[in-house]
């Protein structure tokens, strides 16, 4: 019976160790070779000169994540508000946007804030003269906050959505103001959709490398767009290859941190 | 009694244009324990929701101690809640659940330990502060709730079908100790529930409501023993309720018979309905009886014997120790005292008659949690 049941995660699995067990063996493979096949530790020595481009990457994947959270929380807070029927529409309105390409919505977040771009050409009309919006660090954060604000919003809506009303009047019972239910009630109670929403848009944030080519400057370079050039322009597969692993690392620490948190909720919960 | 503590003036009030409560006007005395009674969706929920300030009534006005309050917001108000779920804050455990009104206040934390173990305590639940709410026992999770409401010596404290949740042993231990801290505590209980027995056994007064009025207001024994109308009679425990016809004072004329009653002031010979409890039915020989019938159902309650007695094809519910044989003849002996005489109601004909015997009437003890979850929308 029990094998049975294992048996329906058996295409799973397989998927799993062909496209991810497999691959991983071969990232730690090469970045614990050189090119000619021999073990050697240099490819991870090399780290040290893109530390800096490492911590900028956490840095703006971090302030992306902040800036979603900050947007995101009122934003899911408002939808659960709203009467059910409001609510899957209003969702839908946040989906929309991740049902188109996400090379298109970067691109049009190029056409919208580049030199000659719409936002520039606006403000010349009135007279304002024009602004180098892109190029630049905060064009990143942009980007980065566009396209992963749905992945912050959905978990957020997902816990919201399900606090029992009956907390909120039992709060107000015992004294609490509106400001009071939300710091001591509603805000504890979301901290699981918060984690699993700053992961969501951390994760894919720390590791991108379309958002700043297309939006950064050549100062801006993330550790996505570094990794995609040693295999594609460099093609040091060892280096790319060690970078992965290290990035893979320090993602994995962050979500063991951000998951202690969620981790001592739940003690709480159980 | 003593002082008037809530008053409702002709409250009314609506959910999308239906109306749930009609005019409602209620007193309640400080340090009384009242109880709204009634079936699911009767508006004794949406009562206690204006009560605590989380619905505001479409007209009418709540005063709280002789002030009007209906545009306090429920934390303004001197008024705690016990939930029908008990909504204890999951991210709390109990000491911190307890705790929590008082630290709202922001009171130093000498005090609130001292209150808040002093409240534990009353509600036997010292040694559980640290326990997380989650990992407690239903009557466990009341007892909390108890706790955290009294912890902040409301005035009024409203309870909302707190035993809803319980199995019956239980809800029976936990209405004695409700009852005992309510007077310990000298606190006023406004208790909302659709059990008549709870409502019976624990208040001061009750106050029946059907469909958004106030059917009748009265001591246990009064709502008990002079029903004003049908619906009281059947709801509050089992009635017989016959068509008769009041002669003149003190006779009264049902089944083709009349009979000597203690009631008075009706006009001479007016429709009115006769209730009969059936533990108030004395079986007796055939050929003795004024009112003769044959048994055509029989259960066994423990206590007694549960008989239906078809008369002339109106059936009637008898209790009694003694057995019959299924299909006997047998005859009723009904004292004075005994017949309880109503004024005809837009109730009259719809309860009383248990032609339509079946388990069902047995069940009206369950749960009406739809009552109040069907208002939150």
């Amino acid at each position: 019976m029990k094998s049975r049941v294992k048996l329906l995660a058996a295409p799973y699995l397989a998927w799993l160790l062909i496209f991810t067990i497999v691959p991983l063996c071969v990232v730690v493979y090469f970045a614990f070779t050189d090119a000619d096949g021999h073990v050697t530790l240099a490819n991870l020595g090399a780290m040290r000169d893109y530390l800096p481009t490492f911590a900028d990457s956490l840095l703006l994947a971090a302030i992306s994540a902040a800036i979603c959270l900050l947007i995101g929380y009122p934003t899911a807070y408002a939808i659960t508000r709203a009467p059910a029927s409001r609510q899957r529409f209003l969702i839908l309105l946040i989906m929309l946007p991740m049902c188109m390409s996400f090379l298109l919505r970067t691109l049009a977040l190029v056409a919208l804030l580049e030199d000659q771009g719409i936002l520039n050409n606006i403000l010349s009309a009135v007279g304002l003269g024009r602004v180098t919006l892109i190029r630049r660090p905060a064009a990143v954060v942009a980007g980065m906050v566009y396209n992963y604000l749905p992945y912050m919003i959905m978990p957020l809506h997902s816990v919201l959505v399900k606090l029992d009303g009956k907390l909120i009047e039992a709060a107000q019972d015992l004294g609490c103001s509106r400001l009071r239910v939300l710091l001591r009630v509603i805000l504890p109670l979301s901290v699981p959709g918060i984690i699993s929403g700053v992961t969501m848009v951390f994760v894919p944030a720390v590791s991108t490398f379309y958002i700043s080519k297309k939006l950064g400057g050549t100062s801006t370079a993330m550790i996505g767009d570094i990794i995609e050039s040693q295999f594609k322009t460099s093609y040091n597969l060892n280096a790319g290859a060690a970078m992965s692993l290290v990035l893979m690392i320090i993602v994995f620490i962050c979500m063991g941190i951000m998951n202690r948190f969620t981790g001592d909720s739940e003690v709480d919960l159980l | 009694m003593s002082k008037e503590l809530i008053r409702l003036a002709d409250v009314t009030m609506a959910y999308d244009g239906e109306p749930v409560l009609r005019s409602i006007c209620l007193d309640v005395n400080d340090r009384e324990f009242v109880t709204l009674l009634g079936p699911s969706g009767c508006g004794k929920t949406t009562t206690l929701r204006i009560i605590g300030g989380f619905e505001t009534p479409l007209s009418g006005d709540v005063f709280f101690d002789g002030v009007r309050i209906n545009d306090l917001p429920p934390y303004k108000r001197k008024v705690n809640t016990i939930f029908q779920r008990y909504a204890l804050f999951p991210h709390l455990n109990v000491f911190e659940n307890v705790a929590f009104g008082l630290r709202v206040q922001k009171l130093d934390e000498a005090e609130i330990r001292s209150r808040v173990f002093d409240v534990l305590e009353l509600v036997n639940l010292r040694g559980y502060e640290r326990r997380s709410v989650n990992a407690l026992s239903g009557g466990q999770q009341q007892r909390v709730a108890i706790a955290r409401a009294l912890v902040c010596r409301p005035r009024l404290l409203l309870l909302d079908e707190p035993l809803g949740a319980l199995d019956l042993r239980l809800r029976k231990d936990m209405q004695v100790e409700l009852k005992r801290l309510q007077q310990q505590l000298e606190i006023t209980f406004l208790y909302v529930t659709h059990d008549q027995e709870e409502a019976l056994s624990m208040s001061d007064r009750v106050v029946v409501m059907d469909k958004g009025v106030i059917q009748q207001v009265g001591t246990p024994e009064d709502i008990y023993n002079e029903p004003k109308n049908a619906f009281v009679a059947d709801f509050i425990g089992e009635s017989n309720i016959i068509d008769g016809v009041m002669l003149r004072d003190r006779l009264v004329e049902f089944c083709g018979r009349r009979f000597e009653c203690l009631d008075a002031g009706f006009a001479p010979n007016e429709p009115v309905d006769v209730v009969i409890r059936p533990e108030d039915i004395d079986l007796i020989p055939y050929e003795a009886g004024f009112i003769r019938g044959t048994v055509t159902n029989i259960t066994f309650k423990g206590v007694h014997y549960e008989f239906i007695v078809d008369v002339a094809g109106f059936k009637w519910l008898v209790q009694s120790t003694d057995y019959r044989e299924l299909g006997s003849d047998v005859g009723f002996v009904i004292n004075p005292e005994d017949i309880h005489i109503m004024k005809k109601s837009e109730y009259s004909g719809l309860f009383g008659d248990y032609s339509s015997f079946s388990q069902e009437y047995d069940e009206d003890t369950e749960p009406a949690a739809e009552d109040s979850d069907e208002k939150q929308s």
